[in-house]
């Protein structure tokens, strides 16, 4: 599957926010990010999905600017960084990372006040605490708040220059489901309102929820790139057969078996990926019975993005 | 004042190499009116980002108890202490033992103690052989007077019951083999004593002086140990604030990221590290104030020089440390790291700038070295203003020495400072 050519562009379709190709970054000898080409529409929500390590954060610190690639072109809103327009393109962009703390002894709202104090042109800060729901933590220390809290008052600061572009670096990672819908909610609520996003996550569910395409990354390269419901059809199938075997089945003959479309094997974990699940589990336990075998923990869910990787790399997200 | 954010006008230039397929600028072009987005855009309602940065770091201070017990607290609490330690209570007492053996009366020497302690500047105490050396090893006794002979007088085989009296026994000590004194002669104090003690007894044994001498006391004020100690400790004080109070907050905010997210906005770095720098201009006065005023109100430590040099010393000293503070912060991404650079910075200023006692005191060699010490030159200053009441040209090579450490370090800090 060639990235390049899976061009599905959507927001404003020939107008880009941003753009980076041929990227590359090394860190003492690892490269971060290998050669990579990226295109992202006004308007659009890009996810990058991939497992640590795989280059997301590189990417996202180099389009920010934080970050000096080795080689490579890097275009934000049209301009490039260290031209001499650094300070007015940050002007335009909002940047979330990963793990930023506060000052604990700073109130919200002060806090806020000071990211306000560094743009020009930006909301009032007790509109964006409005927005964000920390209404009633206006005056409450930034130690005293909880983990949702302060996600979304490192929202607060990203968008209280009413940004065009917005950056969000694992944007819910530790966060409980209910706080991760806050966050979900104030992002789409950006997304409608206009904003780019670019965002990295190691969530499936948060990249099918948000983002209008989504980049595939593995090894600092993009491995697969479209929408999250094409990506998922390119599987060509629905189902997915998670199992483990006692004694042993050869995986070619998995494969050949009525309604398999192609077996992946993580660690002892076998994972078919169907397109007829009765046929095919049918087949499966006849073809157990016949080896001598015995199936353990045996379940079925419906393909996502999980089992696009899983198809392309041959490993899990989460612990590769 | 609405709808503002419609207007925005963003500078042309940036579109300067934009392939003709970007975005323009301006978001209605882009399809999307931006005036949907927010019903408020304003460039009005902050302060400015100095101002701004500088009251976050004075709240983060402010809000943060130990850092005011260690920056106002604890230097006081070491005047006192020092100022007890070091009092100038009349002259000092001369503490002396007399060794206390089984072959004489106890009464010997009691009276013989009552006798010394008779004069107002001897402190006599009773201790055993082994106590009195003890004592006089441990520094708690100067001299130990020893070798007390037994009385060998009539009186006494007559007598039992009856109490030789003192005069008997010294008479003893003219024909015998006297007594003997017991001291270190490298300790002054011990020299000291050694002559009062002896002068004592040898007077009591009927010395008369040969000249007549009178004694005419000075006492002034602005030359005891705590009038030395005061500008040293202020110092010391603006040292230690500005160096650990910037330096760990950097480092602090370095491993929080907050660095790095700042960065990512168009704060300008300048005010950032000049936030500091402003800071540490309120708590200067503070500072400066709170040692001064102790120094007056519990040692009549009093200012000699004007209040306006008092300032501009302490100013251009808190600047000096601020900068140096930021320096050391520059790079080090962990506390420890940071920590120990700065214990490296201040350990040789701890010892040679002469905040406790008279950097004279080194040797010739190091002279030009501490000299060009930062801190040093604050506290020569610092004396120079509040002990000899010079006026600030005096100390115009002090400030020289200082503005230099100040304005390198604020330079090499800006051009090495790490936000990641």
């Amino acid at each position: 599957m060639l990235p390049a050519n899976a061009k599905v562009s959507l927001g404003n379709p020939g107008q880009l926010a941003l753009r980076c190709s041929a990227l590359v970054k090394r860190y003492a000898g690892v490269v971060a990010v290998d050669g990579l080409q990226l295109e992202v529409g006004l308007g659009e929500c890009f996810g990058l999905l991939g497992p640590n390590g795989a280059g997301k954060t590189t990417t996202l610190e180099i389009l920010e600017g934080l970050t000096i690639p080795d080689s490579g072109i890097v275009e934000v809103l049209g301009s490039r960084w260290g031209k001499g327009h650094d300070h007015t393109l940050r002007e335009r962009l909002a940047v979330q990372l990963q793990e930023t703390q506060f000052s604990e002894r700073l109130t919200v709202l002060e806090t806020i006040c000071l990211f306000r104090s560094f743009y020009k042109y930006g909301r009032n800060p007790s509109d964006i605490i409005q927005l964000v729901e920390l209404g009633e933590k206006s005056n409450s220390r930034v130690g005293k708040l909880s983990g949702g809290q302060k996600h979304r008052l490192a929202l607060a600061c990203a968008l209280v220059n009413d940004p065009e572009v917005l950056f969000l670096d694992e944007p819910t990672t530790g966060l409980d489901p209910q706080a991760k819908l806050k966050v979900w909610e104030l992002v789409g609520k950006f997304r409608s309102q206009g904003g780019t996003i670019l965002l990295t996550t190691h969530y499936m569910e948060e990249a099918e929820r948000l983002c209008d395409r989504v980049a595939i990354m593995d090894h600092g390269k993009i491995i697969a790139l479209d929408t999250p419901d094409a990506l998922v059809e390119s599987l060509g199938a629905d189902q997915i057969v998670e199992f483990s075997l006692e004694g042993s089945v050869d995986d070619r003959t998995l494969c050949q078996l009525p309604g398999v479309r192609s077996v992946n094997n993580c660690e002892g974990r076998y994972l078919l990926t169907v397109f007829h699940i009765g046929d095919a589990l049918t087949a499966l336990l006849s073809e157990v019975e016949r080896h001598d075998a015995k199936l353990i923990g045996l379940t079925t869910h419906e393909a996502s993005l999980e089992d696009v990787f899983v198809n392309l790399t041959g490993r899990r997200l989460r612990d590769a | 004042m609405p709808e503002l954010g419609n207007n925005k006008i963003r500078d042309p230039k940036e579109q300067i190499s934009s392939p003709s397929n970007f975005a323009p600028i301006d978001k209605t072009v882009a399809g999307v009116n931006r005036s949907h987005r927010f019903s408020q855009i304003s460039s009005d309602h902050s302060m400015h980002p100095l101002l701004e940065l500088t009251l976050a770091r004075i709240r983060e201070f402010v809000r943060e108890p130990e850092a005011v017990f260690w920056v106002f607290v604890f230097p006081v609490l070491l005047a006192i202490a020092l100022g007890i330690a070091f009092r100038n209570t009349g002259p000092m007492k001369i503490r002396v033992a007399v060794e206390v053996r089984t072959e004489v009366p106890r009464s010997i020497a009691t009276q013989l103690m009552a006798l010394l302690s008779h004069r107002n500047d001897i402190e006599a105490v009773l201790l055993s052989s082994e106590e009195a050396i003890r004592a006089l090893q441990a520094g708690r006794v100067s001299l130990v007077l020893g070798n007390l002979q037994e009385p060998v007088v009539p009186e006494r085989v007559a007598r039992p019951d009856k109490i030789p009296p003192l005069h008997s026994w010294l008479e003893a000590v003219k024909v015998g083999d006297g007594f003997v004194y017991r001291y270190d002669s490298t300790r002054p104090e011990s020299q000291v004593a050694r002559l009062v003690v002896d002068d004592a007894l040898q007077r009591a044994l009927g010395r008369k002086d040969v000249a007549k001498v009178g004694d005419e006391e000075i006492v002034r004020l602005g030359a005891r140990y705590i009038d030395f100690l005061i500008p040293g400790l202020i110092g010391l004080n603006l040292m230690g604030s500005g160096m650990w109070g910037l330096g760990f907050a950097v480092v602090q905010s370095r491993t929080r990221k907050l660095l790095k997210l700042l960065a990512a906005t168009p704060m300008r770095r300048t005010h950032f590290l000049l936030s500091f720098m402003l800071s540490r201009l309120i708590f200067l006065v503070l500072e400066v104030a709170a040692l001064v005023g102790f120094g007056w109100l519990a040692f009549r430590v009093s200012v000699h020089g004007s209040i306006f040099s008092l300032g501009m010393v302490s100013l251009v000293g808190a600047m000096t440390f601020a900068s140096l503070g930021l320096l050391v912060a520059a790079r080090p991404r962990t506390i420890e790291g940071v920590s120990g650079l700065m214990n490296l910075v201040m350990l040789p200023m701890w010892l040679l700038s002469g905040t406790f006692f008279s950097s004279s005191r080194f040797p010739e060699f190091l002279q030009p070295f501490i000299r060009m010490l930062p801190l040093t030159a604050l506290n020569d200053a610092l004396r120079e203003i509040i002990n000899e009441g010079l006026p600030l040209t005096s100390s115009l090579s002090e400030i020289a020495v200082m503005l230099v450490w100040g304005g390198v370090s604020f330079v090499l800090a800006l051009r090495w400072f790490r936000w990641q």
